[in-house]
């Protein structure tokens, strides 16, 4: 091209449609017959208007997709709004404080659930968050070709894919059969298997989220691996490790089918006389929820709204809690 | 506790190395020796353990399942009877359950989720607040911080869909959908009970409401894994559509989606792979009777609803029958979540590619 200046200038410009050019621009020459092609083009189908198919279509489909996403809200609205117009009404210190009543009882609650889903959740935490973190720190420092932490990774992401309730036939068939009755020990175990892939993969995320350079210095000070790990690593990564465990427990909190013929469910309290009874069967709020769903009486199904409330503000506290320390972490 | 620093005791020359044998650097003493010795053995010990125990688990229900695989054979898998009383037990209609209710809910939430995960990916939302806030004035640095807050708040708002317990689920399925669908659906009976989708009436739980709230459970993990493939499509792509004259929608039906095509695919099967797995929502919404039928509206069964339901009154007889349903569920979960995971794993390396 002879003037691409000129040409560039030009095509910058909004070709005019007719041939009379705006008297402002400079007339053209000779040279610009290279331009000449462009007037070929319909430049009215580039208009920028519904009636234009292509910009018709554009138009709708964005109209379209953003219709699906609010609709896709819809649901969580419509579960928030049940949860507070039928769980508020009965929520009461005494709700929260009683033991489920008997068929065709009234009142009552739901305390020793909540006692349940606590101790169990938090046994299940005191199994996993050892193995889990222990684990990635492990995989952290593990060399790429080592075999070892590959199958490690593998059998995380298959652990991230199980099906809730096949812990639960496993917890079954280990502990609840072995030693002959449904407890919250094989409930936590249960737990604790939905649980370790959240932590690991989290904590290994965080530990490799550690600088390179703080490594090194420890090493270079003379640390041994353990140090490093303890003293450096460990703390570098807390907030990250701390969000994985967070969202492990909301997941775990909110289980219900792992926990059905495994802890089972009980209308008493899981410690009394100072005695925390791990070996029986114990109460959860998941559980409450789900047997108290399936009665025909209107005090139960009030019960097993409020104790659903109660379970989505536990998880939704706990994953608020995950996400605040995670947007804590140091950079 | 400041880390001990070591010094080798003697450099290869012969020299001594530096500060060696003040308080401030000195070689780990046995103590930290072994500590860092049994450190390094319990996280390895540890590691090893969570290696074996995915073999475990499913040694520990094949084992359990040993005599009902023994005595019913391959009949079990084929068979439509489920009667504790003569003994007779056969899961086909649970498999067919399990697919049918899984497939469903998958068309509707990748239909939904994708749209959803386009909506978040593709700035829209952004967009539409700028433009917006233009046409307002509002230009203030407060002010042009909203778009970004918007799609962020929209974002966590699907994921909180997740956040949601399962049991609530199925609670607000009885209560909502369920109701809620009862006119439609008799209506649709009614006038279209020859077509096989609507060949029976719906007397409460079915198939329909139990995919539909599986629908809703499914939609945030494929929204999420799919809006991570569509933003992993490099920004070059999409400006060399958008320099070719293509609009915006173009760009997305015929670059971004052909693009990231993969890892969507593979969000799919692993969002596949819960549906399968999903328990209390389709316990509580599905109807739990044996049988196979095309119709959205007739009660069905699932493999886990019926470990569910089955499991915390089940005999010595029927705990191993029951393992053999569970053995059967892991065997297709397990597949279809190595599926997903290998195709998600080449999404990713086949994007690096490109950038």
């Amino acid at each position: 091209m002879a003037h691409p200046d000129r040409e560039l200038q030009d095509l910058s410009q909004p070709v005019p449609v007719t041939a009379s050019a705006p008297s402002h621009r400079p007339p053209l020459s000779p040279s610009m017959a290279p331009l000449e092609p462009l007037r070929a083009i319909d430049l009215k189908s580039l208009e920028h208007s519904l009636r234009r198919p292509r910009t018709f279509v554009n138009a709708f489909l964005s109209v379209v997709v953003a219709g699906m996403t609010l609709l896709a809200l819809i649901p969580l609205f419509s579960v928030l709004w049940m949860l507070i117009k039928r769980g508020v009404q009965r929520l009461s210190l005494e709700v929260l404080t009683q033991t489920p009543p008997a068929p065709l009882e009234q009142g009552g609650g739901f305390g020793n659930a909540i006692l349940g889903t606590l101790v169990m959740v938090g046994l299940a935490a005191l199994i996993t968050v050892p193995v889990g973190v222990l684990t990635a720190v492990y995989l952290s420092q593990a060399a790429d070709k080592d075999r070892l932490a590959h199958v490690v990774r593998f059998a995380a992401k298959v652990l991230t894919g199980f099906p809730s309730i096949l812990a639960g036939v496993f917890a079954y068939g280990a502990v609840v059969l072995t030693l002959g009755g449904f407890s919250a020990l094989a409930g936590a175990l249960a737990l604790s298997i939905l649980m370790l892939p959240t932590i690991m993969l989290t904590s290994e995320d965080a530990i490799r989220m550690v600088p390179a350079k703080m490594r090194e210095a420890a090493t270079g000070m003379g640390a041994t691996p353990t140090q490093t790990a303890l003293w450096v690593l460990l703390p570098t990564a807390f907030p990250g490790i701390a969000t994985g465990v967070m969202l492990a427990l909301a997941r775990a909190a909110g289980e219900t089918a792992p926990l059905l013929f495994t802890a089972l469910f009980s209308h008493y309290w899981i410690a009394s006389h100072g005695h925390v009874e791990l070996m029986q069967p114990t109460a959860s709020l998941a559980v409450l929820i789900y047997n108290f769903a399936g009665v025909p009486y209107d005090n139960q199904l009030e019960l097993a709204w409020a104790a659903a409330l109660v379970l989505v503000l536990l998880v939704l506290v706990v994953n608020l809690l995950g996400q605040w320390l995670a947007s804590r972490r140091v950079e | 506790m400041p880390p001990a620093v070591a010094a080798r005791p003697a450099s290869p020359q012969g020299l001594p190395g530096p500060n060696e044998g003040s308080g401030l650097a000195r070689p780990p003493s046995g103590l930290q020796r072994i500590s860092d010795r049994a450190f390094r053995g319990l996280c390895h010990g540890f590691a090893w353990m969570c290696a074996l125990l995915v073999s475990y688990i499913i040694l520990e229900i094949a084992l359990k399942a040993r005599p009902a695989v023994s005595s019913l054979g391959i009949d079990f898998i084929t068979g439509t009877t489920w009667d504790p009383n003569e003994e007779k037990f056969s899961i086909l209609p649970e498999i067919w359950g399990t697919l049918y209710t899984s497939l469903l809910a998958l068309a509707i939430a990748t239909t939904f989720g994708v749209a959803a995960a386009l909506f978040l990916a593709e700035g829209f939302l952004g967009e539409l607040m700028t433009k917006g806030l233009q046409r307002l004035g509002l230009n203030t640095p407060v002010w042009q911080r909203v778009p970004d807050a918007s799609e962020r708040i929209l974002r966590n708002l699907i994921e909180l869909l997740a956040a949601i317990p399962s049991v609530v689920y199925g609670l607000w399925g009885i209560f909502e959908v369920i109701p809620a669908l009862r006119g439609p659906c008799a209506w649709l009976f009614e006038q279209f009970n020859w077509f096989a989708l609507f060949s029976t009436p719906l007397s409460g739980p079915g198939v329909l409401p139990a995919v539909i709230v599986l629908a809703i459970m499914l939609l945030p993990t494929i929204t999420a894994l799919s809006r991570d493939a569509l933003i992993a499509v490099p920004e070059k792509l999409r400006m060399a559509a958008y320099g070719m004259g293509a609009t915006r929608w173009e760009t997305i039906l015929a670059v971004i989606l052909p693009t990231a095509g993969r890892g969507m695919f593979g969000a799919v099967v692993i969002a596949f792979g819960r549906a399968l797995g999903e328990t209390m929502a389709l316990a509580m919404l599905v109807g739990n009777a044996n049988r196979i039928s095309l119709s959205l509206f007739s009660p069905a069964n699932t493999l886990a609803a019926l470990l569910a339901n089955s499991f915390p009154e089940a005999g010595p007889r029927e705990v191993a029958v029951l393992m053999y349903a569970a053995l059967v569920l892991l065997g297709i979960t397990l597949i279809v979540n190595v599926l997903g995971s290998a195709l998600l794993l080449r999404a990713s390396r086949g994007s690096e590619g490109v950038r």
